[in-house]
């Protein structure tokens, strides 16, 4: 299909190649952050924020 | 800006606005003057009178202001804008009874076709895409910007961005739906569904909703509370993914710059998979995430309780972005669509139950401790069914796009059944719940004139919602059946108009249900126009109010 090699085809090939397994990381790095102990506190606090208001 | 005694002049805002729809003006009378035909004339006409009463409205706005602009804060506390919100709240309770009352019209139509009256403003076809529209954006659209612009300040314990673009917004948006709406009624469409308006109503829109993420943004950046509130990520999703769904569905070339008539960019199903990309994800981040952001906010704030789990907001935040984005082919199974792609939707849908069900969990599990609020607080109660519909159709969704379900559900009126457990369900009632919330904190009353009469609104409503549903499902599968129905010899077993005759009862029974569900919100407008005008009117505590045993 692709038998030019350019820029455009090398940088699409990576993204097309490259996408799934970092969608899949940030999103396993965004359960992280949600689960991660330390931020307990925080998002307790946060989960408060429409009652503290004013 | 602390000097009152400094002498009056207008913002760069003011000045700027005024010279802009002057011109805007002028510019629309030439449009009028050229037009190719009546209904852009129609159009142009009206944009030119809508920019002169604007800019009118600017330099009276400017007369009647005080010297300062106000502040930022008053004592300490954050001076916060309700005037927009006020505007929006009121347009939705308009648009929404006017949005009912022509679903009620059109459905009626479908049981008794000669309420089309031969005339063609008012055949099914027109109404049609008025009453989807009227519901969807200009009913959920104003509950949308009157809540984020709410929840925003609140949350943010800052004042709205900017004097006059909250207002732009608001106006500006209704001005759209004013276009959008009348111009359906012309025959003006480019008939793609829920994306109907024509190419200059599209351009406003870009621009007006620009100005809304913009005011969004701002407010967001300026804010005294160092987290962000999971709402306002869900605001800002639904803000930002509209914007680029209607840029993305909308490219056209106008046959002429003085005509309405425009040819979409691409064509076959190419333009098929845009469109439903844009009209699943319509569903879903206009539908879903605005209102799950409505639910995360009014929710804890009725039952006064904390969200359930901030942390599962989280997930249930990213998980809806990563996965909905992808759902859009199931609208097109056995299409020309190519196979993979129509499996991937399906795919992706079947997903979606993961994240629709933590949200919906996390909504309900909200009330925990404060569950014997169902029985004296009818507005929570509303908000809580609201999510209870979301579960249920949020499961049937993807049960409906697994492709041997979707053989049997396509075009038939299950799929208009599902909408509406969705649209009124979920949407409705969450909407309810938001304004009846929102009304008393806006204009500052105590209370809302009578929980009695939500509670009247709440199981007219409903009952309203059970016959629509059920007579749709009953319907929607007799229809699929009847038409894949083969006889002993291979031939189709029933015609076409059979097909149509067997839905006759049910086009009744749907009819029933959203004339109660007009009815309910009749009964709101009133409550909401008495809590305006007089407060809290009766005794707060209604009903019956025997503590649990």
């Amino acid at each position: 299909m692709k038998a030019i090699l350019t820029v455009h085809n090398l940088a699409s090939d990576l993204v097309t190649t490259v996408w799934t397994p970092a969608f899949v990381a940030i999103f396993l790095a965004i359960i992280a952050y949600a689960l991660w102990p330390r931020n307990k506190a925080a998002f307790d606090e946060a989960a408060r924020m429409p009652l503290r208001e004013e | 800006m602390s000097q009152p005694s400094m002498s009056k002049s207008m913002t760069v805002g003011e000045s700027g606005l005024a010279v802009l729809f002057a011109v805007t003006a002028f510019l629309c009378v030439i449009a009028a003057a050229k037009a190719l035909d009546a209904p852009f004339a129609f159009h142009a006409a009206l944009s030119a009178a809508a920019s002169v009463a604007v800019v009118f409205g600017i330099i009276n706005r400017y007369f009647e202001r005080p010297a300062a602009l106000p502040p930022e804060e008053i004592n300490g506390r954050p001076n916060y804008n309700m005037g927009p919100i006020k505007f929006s709240a009121f347009m939705a309770m308009f648009w929404g009874i006017a949005g009912f009352l022509v679903g009620l019209i059109i459905a009626s139509q479908l049981a008794w076709p000669a309420l089309n009256f031969d005339l063609p403003w008012i055949s099914f076809g027109r109404l049609r895409p008025l009453h989807t529209s009227a519901v969807i954006f200009a009913f959920g659209g104003n509950v949308l910007i009157a809540s984020s612009f709410y929840v925003v300040q609140k949350t943010c314990r800052a004042r709205l961005a900017g004097e006059l673009a909250p207002w732009f917004v608001v106006v500006g948006y209704n001005y759209f739906i004013l276009m959008a709406g009348t111009g359906y009624l012309l025959g003006v469409t480019q008939s793609k569904e829920y994306a109907e308006p024509e190419w200059y109503s599209d351009l406003w829109l870009t621009i007006v909703w620009v100005v809304y993420l913009l005011v969004f943004l701002v407010t967001v950046i300026k804010r005294k509370e160092p987290h962000i509130f999971v709402a306002n990520w869900f605001y800002l999703a639904f803000i930002v993914t509209i914007a680029v769904l209607h840029l993305g569905n909308n490219p056209a070339l106008p046959v002429s710059v003085f005509g309405s008539k425009s040819y979409v960019a691409w064509g076959g199903v190419q333009d098929a998979m845009f469109q439903w990309w844009y009209g699943h994800n319509a569903v879903g981040f206009f539908l879903t995430a605005g209102f799950l952001a409505i639910m995360y906010y009014f929710i804890p704030k009725r039952a006064e309780r904390p969200i359930y789990s901030y942390r599962l907001s989280i997930i249930h935040f990213w998980a809806l972005i990563f996965l909905y984005i992808w759902a859009g082919p199931h609208h097109l199974h056995y299409t020309a669509l190519p196979d993979w792609t129509q499996t991937l939707g399906m795919t992706f849908s079947i997903m979606l139950w993961m994240p629709s069900w933590g949200g919906m969990i996390n909504g309900l599990m909200t009330l925990s401790g404060a569950w014997d609020k169902l029985r004296t607080d009818p507005v929570l109660r509303m908000l809580v069914v609201s999510v209870a519909f979301y579960g249920m159709s949020t499961f049937e969704g993807p049960m409906m796009s697994i492709k041997v379900v979707n053989s049997l559900s396509h075009y038939t009126d299950w799929t208009i059944g599902h909408v509406h457990s969705g649209a009124l369900g979920w949407v409705g009632f969450v909407s309810f719940g938001a304004l009846y919330c929102l009304v008393p904190w806006a204009w500052n009353r105590k209370g809302l004139y009578s929980l009695k009469l939500v509670n009247w609104h709440f199981w007219i409503a409903t009952l309203g919602i059970v016959l629509y549903i059920s007579a749709m499902w009953v319907s929607g599968i007799l229809q699929g059946l009847m038409w894949r129905a083969y006889t002993s010899l291979g031939f189709l077993e029933y015609s076409f108009i059979e097909t149509v005759e067997a839905m006759h009862p049910f086009y009744i029974i749907r009819a029933a249900g959203g004339a109660l569900f007009l009815i309910g919100s009749l009964i709101m407008a009133y409550n909401l126009w008495m809590t305006v005008r007089a407060g809290e009117a009766e005794v707060q505590a209604p009903v019956a109010l025997q503590p649990a045993e």
